[in-house]
């Protein structure tokens, strides 16, 4: 039987603001256990949460960006559990009025657009972290962590595919980053996601039963564990079974998610307005104020990206997906006005050389200015698209400014008429053989001929002159 | 006259005219505390080495011709009240070591107005209770007759200002745990407007309706407490930021025209005692003589109140507590196996048995499939119940009621009926509900001698009427001025008999 699969994903998103949710301690990741905490974060007796401003701007920062509706009234809500890392006996997190509702975000699938509902996005507080001595009845709490802002974006059940879920979360980071709210680091635990997912027969309109998967900490863990999942509660329904409503741990050694608590042992949290804050007020003004410091969001630059600069839109998809990249592919226009190029070199040689390196554009090793001017040097003539190549490696290895690298090598291209048909004629008069070949109808030789004035040249000959030149000489 | 027995500002004006030093109204105080102590149990903790450090700088800043409001005067503070430095136990097994590393917003006030803090008064645990029966750290007496309560939860505190043990004490009310225990002991007490007074620093019992304030030998040191604790605190989030008035100057004998509210709901309720009710209307025809008029009012939603307040006061308990789970501060039973079972067995041990019927039935409350009918429920006549006070004070300016339904029963009386206890707290409970001002004035005795207060409440930051009804009262009358017979020799045979 045919099934569809129904994904919908819950994303924590860690806010970069300099200090705490509800305190004055600093949010810094890495500091020795146990540093960047208080009597508020520690949940000492008698003490109060007072809220950080900026998280609530920049909760509704993401809410503008994806559309949502801002609730001008919002409450932060308690969410009531015991465990070590949550020093309050309870989180304090937004439930019936969350402070951005009904918004969307687009992706592409197969080169098409779709439509991903978000349900809601409140803002939370992180708990601390625990980390268990192996072999030892022991386990050690950090509560650095704790009380750093998290919001959480619930998106509708609108997703049909793990690579769907793939480019949903991509796209959720790529505008959390735009926006320079959140870092989006899933390995670092900045950007988290839990995924519902259940499967239903082709043409049904009722969802199955679904299964919460928990830990996927990677965006590559995130695919698996649902492709896993899917295949997973295939079997079960083919085998006869029912899929039962459970949470599940996506165990990345194995490859395979595995039962972590059924739906009797669900937590019941028991919500409640959290007593201690006034709700929380968000005004036309403040709104305005916040839409009007947008940046350009990356659907808005790809658009411009397309539509202005002339890309086509698999290069301009690839170029705003990260906004650092498209920073730089803009700042190398800001001294070079062809865009096509810009764009080749950098999808081409540089990308290819930083995800070699397992890095990012941050790390590139060429300036924009630098790869500007390069293709300037290949537009006038200076040198060819192939002496390019060796000059943009040397740019990489030594940081040099191209201009310097030509000189220093002596790359610059050949374009002298009579020093070409000098060379040409050398070469002519030293292979009789393959010059009768060519005469007597084998113009494949035309190459080897090209390459033999190409190799006598340290490859600096210009390429269209050799041609064209040999092509005189050989008639 | 010794000292201990003067009020704040007859010690005021002697320390200012330096006819006494604070070192010795404060060693006063901390010798009757010696002497009486043992008998009424109103301190958990004595900080005798810090009061004295306290009382020379108070000393030296008057001898500089500086001083804040409350130089140099020994008050007691409710151990639930953070002190830094100094132990606060909630009068819970699960922080009797606890020691906080910061002063709660009312303390810091206290200290920048140059007062002493003398000790820590007994309560009921986490301010749990009517009777400071619940106290795991020792019984408190009550200083008019020791076989009986002091009220609660604010009960040491009420004892100690009672038994002159300290000059003023602070207190917390959450559902009248000021005023029952004024008017139980015969003294003044001051439930603030919420938001009036910070919370920082006050350990939470039910967060919505929890408010710090003072307990005094009269109204004119009420209103001067009152003025040296209240005002804004940024870490309080709901903390009111609105100027604080000179809350003494608001203190004329003239009522003339005042309208006093008389909620029909209110007389004639069931368990309300003919001795108290006489005693009460008495005290409104006092009021009545000086010019006021009364009326009668309505407020509907009254019988609703005790039932509303069991639902919301537990359910922000049971929140409030969870972080006393043994794994960062406080008792923890140890080598327990596993994790749960950890905070099982900590937590059972840890606290006593109204706690626990309290963290149970607000669990219960706010549980998946009960929210709707109890808590929310609750939420919902509460907007009503402040409803109906609003309405009232489009009528009248204040409303006056009984603050106890009888007078302080005897220890034990109670203990195992928790329901009449709730019940007791019939006409306490709505000013917190709604966050009104409440004050407990002592009015008149019971025939077995014992204090009967009149509660007077008010609409949203009106305590300068409160104050002035309750200081109009003491000029016609001198309820305030008799003490329990503590000091006569046979004062423990007389009113002792302990059972």
């Amino acid at each position: 039987m045919e099934y569809v699969t129904v994904i919908g994903l819950e994303v924590h998103a860690q806010l970069n603001t300099n200090t705490k949710i509800f305190c004055g301690c600093s949010t810094a990741f890495g500091a020795p256990p146990n540093t960047h905490v208080c009597p508020v974060c520690l949940g000492m007796p008698g003490v109060l949460p007072v809220l950080n401003r900026k998280v609530v701007a920049f909760a509704v920062t993401m809410g503008i960006a994806t559309r949502c509706t801002i609730n001008r009234e919002s409450r932060f809500a308690r969410k009531n559990y015991f465990y070590p890392d949550l020093p309050k006996g309870y989180q304090i997190s937004q439930y019936e009025l969350p402070i951005c509702e009904h918004g969307h975000v687009d992706i592409d699938t197969n080169g098409e657009k779709k439509r991903i509902g978000i349900t809601r996005i409140h803002m939370e507080e992180d708990a601390g972290k625990l980390s268990h001595l192996a072999g030892r009845p022991v386990s050690h709490v950090d509560l650095n962590r704790t009380g750093v802002p998290l919001i959480e974006i619930v998106s509708e059940p609108d997703i049909r595919s793990p690579e769907e879920a793939g480019a949903y979360l991509r796209k959720l980071r790529s505008i959390l980053r735009y926006l320079g709210i959140c870092d989006g680091n899933m390995e670092e635990g900045s950007f988290r996601c839990d995924a519902n997912v259940s499967i239903m027969p082709a043409g049904s309109d009722t969802f199955g039963t679904r299964a919460e998967l928990k830990n996927l900490n990677s965006f590559r863990n995130v695919e698996k564990a649902l492709h896993y999942e899917i295949i997973r509660q295939r079997e079960v329904i083919e085998d006869g079974g029912a899929v039962v409503q459970e949470t599940r741990l996506w165990n990345p050694d194995r490859g395979v998610t595995t039962s972590m608590r059924g739906k009797e042992e669900a937590h019941d949290y028991r919500y409640f307005p959290d007593p201690d804050l006034l709700p929380v007020v968000v005004d036309d003004a403040w709104i305005q104020e916040i839409e009007a410091g947008l940046p350009e969001l990356p659907d808005q630059k790809e658009q411009r990206f397309v539509g202005t600069l002339g890309l086509s839109a698999y290069d301009a998809g690839v170029l705003t997906a990260d906004r650092e990249l498209a920073d730089y592919f803009e700042a190398c226009l800001e001294s070079y006005d062809r865009p096509k190029p810009v764009a080749n070199w950098i999808m081409g040689p540089l990308l290819g050389r930083l995800n070699a390196e397992g890095e990012t554009i941050a790390a590139s090793p060429v300036a924009p200015a630098d790869l500007a001017a390069l293709l300037k040097l290949v537009d006038d003539g200076t040198i060819s698209g192939k002496i390019a190549k060796t000059v943009f490696d040397d740019m990489a290895a030594t940081g040099k400014a191209p201009g310097e690298i030509v000189t220093e090598k002596q790359l610059v291209q050949l374009s002298d008429t009579s020093a070409i048909e000098e060379i040409i004629d050398e070469v002519i008069a030293s292979h009789p053989d393959e010059v009768a070949a060519f005469r007597g109808g084998r113009k494949k030789l035309l190459g080897f001929f090209v390459g033999q004035v190409m190799k006598a040249t340290q490859g600096k000959a210009n390429p269209k002159m050799v041609n064209e030149i040999l092509q005189q000489k050989l008639q | 006259m010794k000292l201990y027995e003067l009020t704040i500002h007859a010690a005021q004006d002697l320390l200012k005219r330096r006819e006494i030093s604070a070192v010795d109204l404060t060693r006063s105080v901390l010798e009757r505390i010696r002497e009486m102590d043992s008998r009424i149990g109103a301190y958990i903790t004595v900080a005798e080495t810090s009061a004295l450090a306290q009382a020379e700088a108070a000393d030296r800043a008057i001898s500089e011709g500086g001083g804040g409001m409350l130089t140099g005067i020994p008050l007691a503070v409710k151990d639930l009240i953070c002190t830094r430095g100094l132990r606060t136990t909630c009068a819970s097994r699960i922080l009797e070591n606890f020691v906080p590393p910061y002063d709660a917003g009312v303390i810091e006030r206290l200290h920048a107005e140059g007062a002493v803090v003398v000790g820590k008064a007994n309560m009921d645990e986490f301010a749990m209770g009517s009777s400071n029966e619940n106290s795991a750290l020792g019984v408190t007496r009550n200083p008019w007759d020791l076989s009986r309560i002091p009220g609660g939860s604010s009960g040491g505190s009420a004892a100690a200002v009672a038994a002159d043990m300290c000059l003023g004490a602070l207190g917390s009310d959450t559902g009248g745990s000021i005023r029952q225990p004024a008017s139980h002991c015969g003294v003044v007490g001051l439930k603030p407007t919420y938001g009036r007074v910070s919370r920082y620093g006050l350990v939470a019992f039910a967060s919505s309706l929890d408010q710090i304030g003072p307990l005094a030998k009269d109204v004119t040191d009420c209103a001067a407490m009152l003025s040296a604790i209240a005002g804004y605190d940024r870490r309080d989030s709901t903390a009111v930021p609105k100027p604080v008035p000179d809350y003494g100057a608001a203190l004329r004998a003239d009522i003339k025209g005042l309208r006093i509210g008389l909620p029909r709901e209110y007389y004639g309720a069931s368990g309300l005692s003919p001795e108290v009710e006489s005693v009460i209307q008495k005290a409104v025809g006092v009021l009545e003589e000086m010019g006021a008029r009364c009326m009668e009012i309505s407020l509907p939603h009254a019988p609703y109140v005790v039932a509303v307040y069991y639902l919301i006061a537990p359910s922000e308990a049971s929140s409030n507590l969870a972080r006393y789970d043994g794994v960062k501060y406080g008792f923890r039973d140890a080598g327990r196996e596993g994790l749960l079972e950890m905070y099982r067995s900590t937590r059972s041990k840890g606290f006593g048995p109204e706690v626990q019927r309290r963290i149970i039935l607000g669990t219960y409350a706010l549980s998946a499939g009960y929210y709707d009918a109890y808590y929310g429920k609750a939420s919902q006549v509460r907007t009503l119940i402040g409803q109906d006070f609003r309405e009232a004070f489009e009528s009248c300016d204040v409303i006056v009621s009984p603050v106890a339904p009888t007078p302080a029963f005897r220890i034990g009386e109670n203990v195992d009926d928790p329901l009449t206890m709730y019940l007791s707290d019939i006409f306490t409970l709505s000013a917190n509900l709604a966050g009104i001002p409440g004050l407990s004035v002592p009015c008149g005795f019971s025939g077995g001698g014992l204090p009967i207060g009149l509660q007077i409440m008010g609409n949203h930051f009106d305590e300068e009427t409160l104050l002035r009804v309750g200081y109009a009262f003491e000029q016609a009358t001198d309820v305030h001025l008799r003490k329990p017979a503590l000091d006569a020799p046979d004062g423990m045979d007389r009113q002792g008999d302990p059972e």
